[in-house]
């Protein structure tokens, strides 16, 4: 059933990382992308290794939740490692058929793949660890400097709330539609893909309509709740930053830092 | 010739943290030519129930047969048994979705390969039903009507698959009294001309006791009671509270008047006959 | 009392889908005071949701005005002044939560207000226990029951501590128990001196109320004590609508030549007057 899927992959808790602000958090997971891709050697590899270590053991997330989110990317990754073991130039260690594998395309691989997985886990440790609405609400704050240049920060954020709060409405709605017509004939399993195109209307229109029908009625109830746009509102939970957000920052700087100097080095 | 349910468990998302069993254990049998009306409160497992009736909904444990074939078994014995049961879901509007009212209660019909002259008929006669003329109303928008007659439109569309078995869940939810009264009236007039089943879904038992000759109180997942509605609200009164289902207004008012000392016979369900009981038992006082 | 919504001479008329003018509302002069619990019955399309939406600003007048504490509803000065007195709650659940945590929600209203953060978890707090939904602080709507969500679109109101609740059709799409749940929570806000403007069809649930007006065609046809407007059972029929079932059964007791008061609208008034 559409109703099993539940919505994003949080997983309440309180550890210290949960307990971080979202926005310090956003901006170690870009300081953390970028030293990713100023990493280049064994020695800059193995310190992003043991940091993402350091914050898989304070995440208070088990293991095997945040090996789920790699499993998707799988066929990827194996991609990219094939691609780089057979077209790197290099000393040849192997020859299949018209396929050259290399040293170097060997260490290519090994560092693409590094990459990839500390993006996946890093990015899902955001996600794991903070809440839909208040990651939302640390990209509101986070885009609302880019507001003088007419980047709409509080309607990105509204939209973000609301998609959030209907998703698991409208995955109910969908089922009930697809049950009413499949009780009518509609079959949306079966035929070549343009058949099941087309068998798909009776249940995107009334989808639709219905979709469309809620958004008036909310924008009505939001109106009758005083709601005027971002203008002179408050939050309820105001984001602070305490100690501890400064003290994460600058760990996660000082980490970086030395994976640029070793890197630096290494040349 | 009959629905048949035996030893029917129903979980709901098994294997998630939300699991729960919707149905425990249910037998019940419901016979062509029945009015039933299936009552139970939000969760009680009554629309789980009736969505085992046409295959939408597999049962966890046992099974459930239309005239001797098991629904959930593959292959076109079991496709057409399925077909016999037409479901009206709650707000059945909502999945109105053609250009015009015609092409709308066309689209089951035609989903059964049936021919064109089939399909005009059926979708005429199924307008017939709901009250709705054809010429007034075919080739309208289903999305320019009031609320009540986009409701009649969408049930127009199951009839006119012309089943054997027809369920309603929740039919006249959200309408206003006369449009709850004109839909229930085609319902009944629908189920005495063309001898239909009906299985009729509510958790109003004012609606449902006028109409059924047959009530089947859900609790909890299982079958709270059966009979016909005079036994039910003669004999399971603690029954029907613990269900949380309400008695018909008429009876609470003869409850009521029982207890100062004007006791009447029989069991009226309506105004109208509540009203002739209450002379006869008064003339029989005096 | 005082006087906090009036309509004078209100009506509403707009363009239809086929360039028609349709006429919602024609005529109608109303006082809603302070404190009252009014019911306005009517069937659908009879314009009692029309009417409604005139209370606090989402509709204006095409003729005549509508007034909340004094102050035009269609002057753009006290527009949100009025929105804030005149709190609204709607049919469908589901269509005016707009957060994914209830807490979240129930502060959507002073949030936009401006109003200060710890002032704001304060009412959060009053609000979820004046609806009796503290415990349900931290769920995601739409794992709630319908009568449970109402009472959050309730709280999400009170927290902006209006003067008046309009309800428009709060339980048409709820199950019996949570018209209760919902009912309840109105009358307990009631008692407490919140005024209430209560829309529904369901004459079992305006039989509560002060006052009920019945709107047909977009034009009052009656209005009274509860006991005024039922005991009319031939007229309320004729408007196509319910009457409670001792009235019922009263005026047909009084068609077969029964002596009764014609004032009987509940069970208890009807068995004391045939077993005095």
């Amino acid at each position: 059933m559409l109703t099993d899927i539940t919505l994003g992959q949080y997983f309440p808790g309180n550890s210290i990382i949960h307990r971080l602000d979202p926005r310090i958090k956003i901006f170690i997971t870009l300081l953390f992308f970028g030293g990713i891709f100023l990493a280049g050697n064994y020695s800059s590899y193995g310190l992003l290794i043991l940091f993402s270590g350091f914050i898989i053991s304070k995440a208070g997330v088990p293991i095997k939740h945040i090996a789920r989110s790699i499993k998707p990317l799988w066929l990827l990754i194996l991609l990219t490692v094939s691609v780089h073991i057979f077209s790197t130039p290099g000393t040849v260690i192997l020859n299949i058929g018209p396929l050259t594998a290399t040293m170097e395309g060997l260490q290519q691989a090994l560092f693409m793949t590094v990459r990839l997985v500390l993006l996946i886990i890093i990015a899902s440790i955001l996600t794991l660890t903070t809440s839909p609405l208040v990651l939302t609400d640390g990209v509101e704050h986070l885009l609302s400097p880019f507001r003088r240049i007419g980047l709409p920060a509080h309607e990105i954020a509204m939209m973000m709330t609301i998609a959030l709060r209907f998703i698991p409405t409208l995955l109910e709605e969908t089922d009930r539609i697809m049950k009413a017509q499949t009780a009518r004939g509609a079959d949306f399993i079966h035929g070549n893909i343009l058949q099941r195109v087309k068998n798909m209307v009776p249940l995107l229109v009334p989808l639709f309509i219905s979709a469309f029908r809620r958004a008036d009625e909310l924008a009505v109830a939001m109106e009758a709740r005083c709601y005027r746009g971002g203008e002179n509102r408050t939050r309820m939970k105001e984001l602070k930053y305490h100690m501890r957000d400064w003290l994460a920052f600058v760990v996660a700087l000082i980490v970086i830092a030395c994976v640029g100097g070793l890197r630096w080095v290494a040349n | 010739m009959s629905i048949v349910f035996t030893d029917v468990n129903y979980v709901y998302m098994a294997g998630t943290p939300f699991e729960q069993t919707a149905l425990k254990n249910i037998n019940l049998e419901i016979k062509q030519g029945e009015f039933v009306g299936i009552i139970g409160h939000t969760g009680s497992g009554k629309s789980t129930l009736v969505q085992h009736m046409n295959g939408i909904l597999k049962p966890s444990q046992g099974t459930v047969s239309v005239e001797g074939i098991d629904l959930n078994a593959k292959g076109m014995p079991a496709r057409n048994a399925r077909r016999k049961v037409g479901m009206v879901f709650q707000y059945p509007e909502h999945q109105l979705f053609e250009e015009t009212i015609y092409e709308d209660i066309a689209f089951g019909p035609r989903n059964l390969g049936l021919s064109s002259e089939e399909v005009e008929r059926r979708v005429t006669s199924a307008l017939q039903f709901v009250g709705l003329d054809r010429e007034a109303f075919g080739k309208r928008s289903p999305f320019q009507l009031s609320g009540g007659q986009m409701r009649r439109v969408a049930i127009a569309g199951v009839i006119a698959l012309e089943p054997e078995y027809l369920i309603l869940d929740e039919p006249s939810a959200g309408l206003d009294p006369r449009g709850r009264e004109e839909i229930l009236e085609q319902i009944l007039e629908l189920h005495k001309t063309t001898e239909t089943t009906v299985i009729l879904v509510s958790h109003s038992m004012e609606e449902v006791a006028k109409l059924a000759d047959r009530l089947i109180v859900m609790n909890d997942g299982m079958i709270g009671l059966d009979g016909p509605p005079q036994e039910v609200f003669r004999h399971g009164r603690e029954k029907l509270a613990v269900a949380g289902v309400d008695v018909p207004s008429v009876c609470t008012l003869l409850a009521e008047l029982s207890e100062r000392g004007l006791t009447v016979e029989g069991m009226p369900l309506t105004p109208e006959a509540a009203t002739d009981a209450i002379l006869a038992a008064r003339g029989r006082k005096r | 009392m005082e006087e906090l919504i009036k309509t004078v001479n209100l009506g509403h008329s707009y363009v239809g889908p086929d360039g028609e003018i349709v006429t919602a509302l024609k005529d109608i002069t109303l006082t809603i005071h302070s404190g009252e619990f009014v019911a306005i019955i009517g069937t659908n399309g009879s314009g009692k949701s029309t009417l409604a939406k005139h209370f606090n600003g989402l509709l204006q007048p095409t003729a005549g005005q509508c007034l909340v504490n004094g102050h035009p509803t269609d002057s753009e000065t006290y527009l949100w002044q009025i929105r804030q007195t005149v709190g609204m709650v709607f049919q469908n659940p589901d269509n005016q939560l707009v957060a994914a945590v209830v807490e979240e929600d129930v502060a959507f209203g002073p949030e936009n207000l401006g109003v200060e953060p710890s002032e704001i978890v304060r009412r959060v707090d009053e609000a979820l226990q004046l609806v009796d939904m503290t415990e349900y602080r931290l769920h995601p709507p739409h794992r709630l029951s319908g009568g449970q969500k109402q009472r959050i679109a309730i709280a999400g109101m009170l927290a902006m501590r209006p003067k008046c609740l309009v309800l428009d059709e709060p339980t048409a799409m709820l199950d019996p128990v949570g018209r209760k749940e919902v009912l309840k929570t109105v009358q307990n806000l009631n008692e407490k001196g919140m005024t209430i403007v209560y829309i529904t069809h369901a004459m079992e649930e305006a039989v509560y109320a002060h006052r009920v007006v019945v709107v047909n065609q977009g034009s009052l046809a009656l209005q009274g004590t509860p006991v005024e407007v039922f005991s009319q059972v031939e007229r309320l029929k004729t408007l196509g609508l319910d009457v409670p079932v001792a009235a019922d059964v009263a005026w047909r007791l009084r068609e077969k030549g029964l002596s009764l008061p014609d004032t009987i609208i509940t069970n208890k008034e009807l068995a004391e007057a045939l077993c005095p």
